[in-house]
């Protein structure tokens, strides 16, 4: 059983003031057309800390028209590269200007630890603009070699409006994964952050209109999936579609984009992650590695290693060990440093991961410790750690996105890899093994977007993440984020007594 | 010019060689003198490196990168750094454009509105590649793995001209820091005084002590020994096509380091028949007399179109007798004087060739004023392709426009020389402007317009005008090493 720290409900209770609550539309915060409003809700107590503007279907509209308008007929498409540089390179700086407060939104909204977040998360969201902005200057398209009389050149335009639905879990790194690359190349959006984290998403918009964005290139639509969400996904003037969020709700948005006007789709969904552990490990780091694999953020991380195959040699030294830190491991308010972890984001994900856990019980995978939630109030849940899972059981099959790890033992390497893809996910894996064979092997065997060798959550600005199978397509992070935003336009016209062809 | 020179109002704060985060003497203790142009008077004196202050300074170099934290920083930290050197520059500009003009005799204006933004742009733009710098993963043709690392290729020299100082300051600088290398440079003698300030700047900003080093001295001790030196792994070289070859051989007989030689031209500048004559004119007056002439891709030979020709040069020449020359200081001036009485003298004896060639005076042609080294817009015409000012590289404000009758001619005409940086064409035929740019072998054509110089296009010669790009994607080239790693793959997946 992790323990819960005491002290921190009382002493760590930091809300800061709410300074944006509206929808950004054209550079103006305003009320929704209907004048409803939702709740926002701190998982630390389950309530509410303010109320948020709901946007719907003409809300959606109008934010439409401002991006279009923006694109069509503004500067920021008409700018040079390095200009739209110059201004995002203005956010980054904001950002840092204002960590803290940011930080701390993310805390009560998310309960993600505030200690990470002013650290990591905010100054890495800072980060990913930054290398956007480097980016913005260096799109390149080509010159090609045409076979015939012509002289023929591809133009990497940019596509239009985009429409952005981001989750929960790292509201602000998710936001500048698809608002960086965006900007860079020129495009005007819509951004619906998830209805339980809507603060960050607003303070963005504040900071990026002074940053100089201009207005209705970046808007942001507060609001659920179902409405606001689906009224993106079925724009007809809305020119791609990037969705992060599970695969149940990325097959909607797709379809709606199919049925609408075949906007282009990006989808970054779900995972049911593997980390093989090899009999040459070392039991003290694989054994850390798993247990942050799972546990970090909770478990809310679509990469988490929530599968565990370890190879039968070394299994009862690591699942000692494993177990010995899980039970050390330290959940309470995200505002104590002490914390490793804090409450799940909200009523609905903490009943999901309780059934999950009740699940395993009952199709009677092993126990080994944690299970339970923690404390009275809000969302807290106990590492917990199933062993002798089978791939049939459920807990082995649904992505659970909680502090739920399913472990499993192997014998080979071929086993390993038959099991590892055995998922109908291929977000990411995890290998930890020191043959160069084995881990050369393994990483081209695994059918999954992301491979970790002796490490994991080893993320870089300049390195692609996404999915194979049902985790989707398109890629976050990196050069490769930009394709989403782009046309590809060949053009060509004929030459005449070239010397050379 | 016989005006009182407008004093700048900057003060000369670092004219000592800058070694291993230091500024300190010669070790010879010698100085030399660097000279306003418009006087010929003496600004400052300058620390004048030689052999062993190259030989410290590359030490300095060779530790930075071999034990110090600039390569095994993250590209991020590096990135931070050169952002921070661009702020720093932009809170320094008008300092930076006057110790520039005092130092060149460029147009203030100039200096601080374009150059000087145009060096803080480029730090920016390179920045922005130092988490980028990417190598390959590569098929195989059986089961093995491999991919390409690039790789800081280590200690580079950079040997730069007096021309442009902040500009190939940044040509160099830029993309060497942003791939993780660790410089040497060596300004020219004429203009040390900008580099200096630009690389304090750069201390200021966060840069480890011994990443740049800046030493001034002349060209065939400092430079010499920089080209030589066996511990240096790449040199990058601007300057004369002359000093090129020696600077290559130096290198080649030293331990073989790679060089990239950007070296002079004798640009064609192409008129065509449909040409907007006033238009055409004042581009073509634009491509020779920038920065006082002494562009490296000046458009020196101005091919117009017999159709067109009389009326061109009648209006090229009156263009030349407004240019407005004086004190670069005072506002409004196009043209400042030549950088030293070798160039200047120089010019004077090519007008006079082109004079006793039989080619046609129309403006200029004799040194204005009695002081510095300024010489009036000069503007020949009836220039035949054999006259010595049709063929060698002036440097000068001396204008030379020929005629041509039909494409294919003004073609062969216009490649008919050893050099190959530029060209312009001037047409608003796609038909023509597509054959015209294919035929030119030119590193960089200018279609209706000239001198553009943008972060990302790269630029360089063909022929003797050099080799190897700076700019752009392409100058990464230069201060990588590529390496390619392979290892057998047992049962791949796929391949």
């Amino acid at each position: 059983m992790g323990s819960h720290s005491k002290d921190g409900l009382e002493s760590f209770v930091k809300i800061p003031t709410i300074k944006f609550t509206k929808l950004f539309i054209n550079g103006e915060f305003v009320d929704s057309i209907s004048g409803n409003t939702f709740e926002t809700i701190d998982p630390r107590t389950g309530e509410v800390i303010a109320r948020i503007a709901e946007g719907d279907k003409e809300d959606v509209d109008l934010a439409v028209k401002a991006a279009r308008h923006a694109f069509d007929d503004g500067q920021w498409p008409r700018i040079s590269g390095a200009e739209r540089a110059k201004r995002m390179m203005k956010f980054a700086d904001l950002i840092d200007q204002n960590v803290e407060e940011l930080a701390a939104l993310d805390t009560i909204d998310a309960g993600k630890l505030f200690s990470m977040g002013k650290t990591v998360d905010i100054p890495h969201a800072a980060s990913v603009i930054r290398y956007y902005a480097g980016a913005a200057d260096k799109i390149h398209g080509e010159v090609l070699k045409m076979s015939n009389a012509f002289h023929g050149y591809t133009l990497r335009e940019p596509i239009g409006v985009v429409g952005h639905i981001i989750p929960w879990n790292f509201p602000s790194t998710l936001f500048f994964l698809k608002v960086g690359p965006a900007l860079a190349a020129g495009c005007t959006m819509i951004v619906k952050p998830a209805e339980q984290t809507p603060l960050s998403a607003l303070y963005y918009a504040h900071l990026a209109k002074l940053a100089g964005i201009p207005d209705g290139v970046l808007n942001i639509i507060t609001g659920f999936g179902p409405t606001a969400g689906a009224a993106i996904s079925s724009h007809m003037d809305i020119d791609a579609v990037n969705f992060t969020g599970s695969t149940e709700v990325g097959r909607i948005v797709m379809k709606a984009a199919a049925e609408s006007n075949l906007k282009v789709v990006s989808l970054e969904l779900g995972g049911k992650s593997p980390l093989i552990i090899f009999d040459d490990a070392d039991v003290d780091m694989a054994a850390q590695l798993a247990l942050n694999g799972v546990l970090h953020n909770k478990g809310e991380i679509c990469v988490a290693s929530s599968r565990l195959f370890v190879q039968e040699g070394i299994y009862e030294k690591l699942v000692e060990k494993l177990v010995e830190k899980a039970k050390a491991w330290v959940v309470g308010d995200p505002f104590d440093p002490k914390v490793q972890h804090g409450p799940q984001v909200d009523k609905q994900q903490f009943e999901k991961i309780l059934s999950y856990i009740e699940h395993g019980k009952k199709e009677g995978a092993t126990l080994l410790t944690g299970g339970k939630p923690l404390g009275e109030k809000g969302y807290y849940i106990e590492p917990t750690i199933f062993a002798e899972v089978k791939e049939d059981m459920l807990i082995a099959k649904d992505e659970i996105f909680g502090p739920v790890l399913a472990l499993a033992k192997f014998k080979t390497i071929d086993e390993a890899i038959k099991r590892a893809n055995s998922t109908r996910y291929g977000l990411a894996a995890g290998i930890v093994t020191k043959d160069l064979n084995v881990a050369n092997t393994v990483s081209r065997s695994i059918r999954a977007g992301t491979i970790w060798i002796n490490c994991y959550f080893a993320f870089d600005n300049d390195c692609p993440v996404g999915g194979y199978k049902m985790s989707g397509f398109g890629r976050d992070f990196g050069l490769e984020a930009l394709h989403k935003y782009f046309q590809v336009k060949s053009v060509v016209t004929p030459i005449y007594n070239s010397p050379w062809l | 010019m016989s005006e009182v020179p407008i004093k700048p109002s900057v003060e000369i704060k670092y004219t000592k060689l800058l070694i291993d985060g230091k500024f300190v003497d010669a070790a010879s203790g010698k100085t030399f003198q660097t000279l306003d142009p418009r006087t010929g008077e003496v600004i400052a004196n300058v620390a004048e490196g030689d052999a062993e202050d190259i030989n410290r300074a590359v030490a300095a170099a060779r530790k930075a990168f071999d034990e110090g934290p600039w390569p095994k920083m993250t590209a991020y930290a590096r990135q931070k750094i050169l952002l921070r050197f661009a702020d720093l520059l932009e809170q320094h500009n008008d300092e930076l454009a006057a110790l520039e003009v005092w130092d060149n005799g460029k147009p203030y204006e100039q200096a601080a509105t374009v150059e000087v933004p145009m060096l803080i742009r480029l730090m920016r733009y390179y920045a922005g590649w130092a988490d980028k710098i990417h190598g390959l993963t590569v098929p195989a043709d059986g089961p093995f793995h491999m991919q390409t690392l690039h790789e800081p290729i280590g200690v580079a020299g950079g040997i730069i001209p007096w021309n442009f100082p902040l500009l190939m300051f940044a040509w160099k600088v830029g993309p060497a820091l942003a791939c993780g290398n660790t410089l040497v440079l060596k300004p020219a003698e004429q203009t040390p005084l900008t580099a200096l300030f630009a690389a304090k700047l750069l201390h200021e900003a966060g840069l480890p002590p011994g990443v740049l080093n800046v030493i001034p001295g002349y060209g065939p001790t400092a430079g010499a020994a920089l080209a030589s030196h066996m511990d240096v792994d790449k040199l990058a070289f601007t300057g004369s096509t002359e000093t090129g070859k020696i600077v290559l051989e130096l290198a080649t007989k030293s331990n073989l380091k790679p060089v990239s030689l950007e070296l002079g031209g004798k640009s064609p500048f192409i008129v065509c028949e449909d040409a907007d004559i006033d238009k055409a004119v004042e581009l073509a007056h634009y491509a020779l007399f920038f920065n006082q002439g002494q562009c490296c891709c000046a458009g020196s030979r101005t091919f117009v179109h017999e159709s067109i020709y009389d009326k061109f040069v009648e209006k090229a020449k009156q263009r030349a007798l407004k240019r407005s020359v004086g004190d670069p200081f005072k506002e409004g001036i196009e043209q400042g004087p030549q950088i030293d009485t070798e160039q200047f003298n120089k010019i004077l004896k090519y007008i006079k060739s082109g004079v006793e060639s039989g080619a046609t005076l129309e403006s200029g042609g004799e040194r204005l004023g009695d002081k510095g080294y300024y010489i009036k817009p000069t503007v020949f015409s009836n220039v035949k392709d054999d006259m010595l000012i049709a063929k060698d590289e002036i440097f000068g404000p001396v204008q030379t426009i020929l005629k041509f009758k039909d494409l294919d001619e003004v073609i062969r005409r216009a490649n008919d020389t050893h050099y190959g940086l530029a060209a312009g064409i001037f047409s608003q035929n796609v038909d023509t402007i597509n054959t015209l740019t294919r035929a030119l072998r030119v590193g960089t054509v200018w279609v209706n317009c000239y001198n553009l110089y943008d972060a990302a296009i790269p630029f360089g010669g063909y022929k003797m005008s050099g080799h190897g790009r700076e700019k752009g994607e392409y100058s990464l080239e230069n201060y990588l090493q590529v390496k390619a790693v392979c290892t057998p793959l047992v049962n791949p997946a796929w391949l």
